[in-house]
């Protein structure tokens, strides 16, 4: 594996990663009548109408402050049911575990589609169609899951001997988790909690059902039914599009190399 | 005798609070997981539909799924998702183990590579599929144009109103996201074979092409196997990229089975059939699913059981 082509792949490999992000920013500081004319590679001049449009108008601020209000619920309550789930897989023993962890793993499967069914019709029984905690409640579903998997490979990653100790000097279980392992396990609780976070803030098929009018819309569905009087306003879609990405790509920098290791710990470790 | 009889109390008290610790936990997965799951499968032996109120739900046993089995459309919304499935598995696999095999020897690339392959995986999947429309909408998009001045077509392609052609943004976008993803993957698998293999290798005179065939791909198999079921469970429940990209489109030429459900579900309010289609991704994912936790998860599983 020497030579130039090796050398310059992993180059193709980011410019081809980034080159449609690009072509967006580009077309969302292009006007709307020569965005299909020609591609610039640096276009001028810019001007950010389709920005203005967008909190503007189109009021962008009331979905991004439903998704934000929904992810930063659903992940709070997510490691708040799952932590002590996933720290008693990790820690204690008892009969019935791999069922309990192979149950965890079934659910974090689940295709949601087969799921929408029930919960629409539960929702409704309960007034919540419409609502973020109609949405919350629904994005468990995923959130549970993936919540309790990272954790369980957090919590093992904390030293046992501490834990020990302090339950030597007569700390019970509980105070022994939430004083020792919970602040030791601060990184591991911070990543899981912006995975979580990425989920709730991208998702559409929940969203997209359990929700009916402009002023409840997350993120993605507002930019999915974007409409303009006679087509598709693309300039204002793809700057909707790269205001939604930036929340994205700020848990990514932040976090990626923690990311890539507990993603792949599920994988391959075994 | 006693240290026994303590030692079977403690071990029950550990159980206990074990159980206790993880109660709330899974008392929110039978809420919105394990009953909605079978709440589904009763309504799919059932005719509900929300626009007759007035027929209740009385049970017909197997007709959705009789009439479901019947119908052209949802054969072909199951064909499209097993071709959607087959090619995106192939193209990210492949890719990706080549990918994984050039970031495998050059370590210094490898921060920056990880942070753009990171990248479009954490995309919410609307933005990548407005992304992959708007380069491949109108005979003036970014594919077109692209096409002309590398002078491979001399007239503009129509790719979203072809039954066909409809099916390449959607593939790329889906590759373009998950690649570098499935790379990573397979990377960390790659990482754990020890060198003093290739090393003896290369000392007995082994061709690098004969080194890959007689120990990479062995010994990364279990790492490829893992990551091509993962993304196909992915793909079999494909929606959110093919409603935003196609809508199923032109007509229900890229419809998978999880849009047509959406249909019948949410459009036409049958919600006793939709069930039943619904049920169709379900178990076709939980078989992939079991087959997962047959492979990857029991050694993770009973490891912790020793």
């Amino acid at each position: 594996m020497t030579g130039t082509a090796a050398r310059l792949l992993p180059v193709a490999v980011v410019i081809a990663a980034l080159a449609p992000l690009y072509v967006a920013l580009v077309g969302s500081l292009t006007p709307d009548a020569r965005l299909f004319q020609s591609v610039p590679l640096v276009p001028t001049p810019l001007v950010w109408d389709h920005y203005r449009a967008l909190f503007g108008t189109r009021g962008f601020w009331v979905p991004l402050g439903n998704s934000l209000v929904v992810a930063v619920a659903t992940t709070l309550l997510a490691l708040l049911l799952g932590a002590p789930c996933a720290y008693a897989l990790a820690r204690l023993r008892f009969r019935g575990r791999a069922i309990v962890l192979a149950l965890v793993l079934a659910v974090s499967m689940l295709p949601q589609i087969s799921v929408v069914p029930p919960l629409f019709l539960f929702l409704r029984e309960l007034g919540l169609i419409d609502t973020h905690a109609g949405l919350v409640l629904p994005y468990l579903t995923f959130a549970m899951p993936l919540t309790i998997w990272f954790l369980v490979t957090v919590f093992r990653q904390v030293p046992l001997e501490i834990e020990e100790a302090a339950m030597m000097d007569g700390a019970s279980r509980l105070v022994a988790f939430r004083r020792i392992v919970l602040p030791l396990a601060a990184p591991g609780l911070a990543t899981t909690a912006l995975l979580t976070f990425l989920f709730s803030w991208n998702e559409f098929l929940f969203a997209l059902t359990f929700t009916l009018g402009p002023e409840r819309h997350t993120v993605p569905v507002a930019i999915a039914l974007f409409r303009g009087q006679y087509q598709v306003p693309w300039g204002e879609v793809l700057a909707a599009a790269l205001v939604a990405t930036l929340p994205v790509a700020l848990v990514v920098l932040v976090a990626q190399r923690r990311l890539v290791s507990g993603l792949t710990a599920g994988g391959v470790k075994g | 005798m006693t240290r026994g009889r303590a030692f079977t109390a403690l071990r029950r008290a550990e159980a206990r609070a074990a159980w206790g610790f993880m109660a709330p936990a899974l008392g929110a997965m039978a809420l919105v997981a394990a009953g909605p799951i079978a709440w589904t499968a009763w309504e799919s032996v059932h005719l509900h539909d929300l626009r007759m109120p007035w027929l209740d739900r009385p049970f017909v046993g197997l007709d959705n799924y009789r009439e479901a089995l019947a119908t052209p459309r949802l054969i072909a919304a199951a064909g499209h998702t097993a071709v959607f499935a087959i090619l995106t598995v192939t193209l990210e696999v492949v890719a990706g183990l080549g990918l994984a095999l050039v970031l495998h020897h050059r370590r210094r690339a490898r921060g920056v590579v990880r942070a753009a392959a990171l990248l479009p995986w954490a995309l919410p999947t609307v933005v990548v599929a407005l992304l992959w429309r708007f380069a491949f909408e109108g005979p003036a998009s970014v594919a077109n144009m692209t096409l002309a001045s590398l002078n491979l077509a001399d007239q503009p392609v129509a790719w979203l109103s072809g039954a066909v052609t409809a099916w390449v943004p959607i593939v790329l976008a889906d590759a373009w996201r998950m690649t570098p993803f499935v790379a990573l993957l397979i990377l960390a698998g790659l990482q754990q074979i020890d060198p003093a293999l290739h090393e003896a290798a290369r000392l007995d005179g082994a061709s690098p092409w004969r080194a890959f065939c007689a120990i990479t791909l062995p010994l990364v198999a279990p790492a490829l196997l893992v990551a091509a079921l993962f993304r196909a469970l992915d793909a079999v429940r494909v929606f959110d990229l093919v409603y935003v990209l196609t809508g199923g489109g032109p007509g229900a030429a890229t419809e998978p089975l999880s849009l047509y459900a959406f249909d019948a579900l949410m459009r036409h309010l049958r919600f006793g059939y939709g069930s039943a289609i619904s049920m169709g991704v379900f178990v076709a994912s939980f078989a992939g699913a079991l087959v997962w936790i047959r492979l990857m998860g029991q050694r993770a599983l009973v490891r912790e059981e020793a």
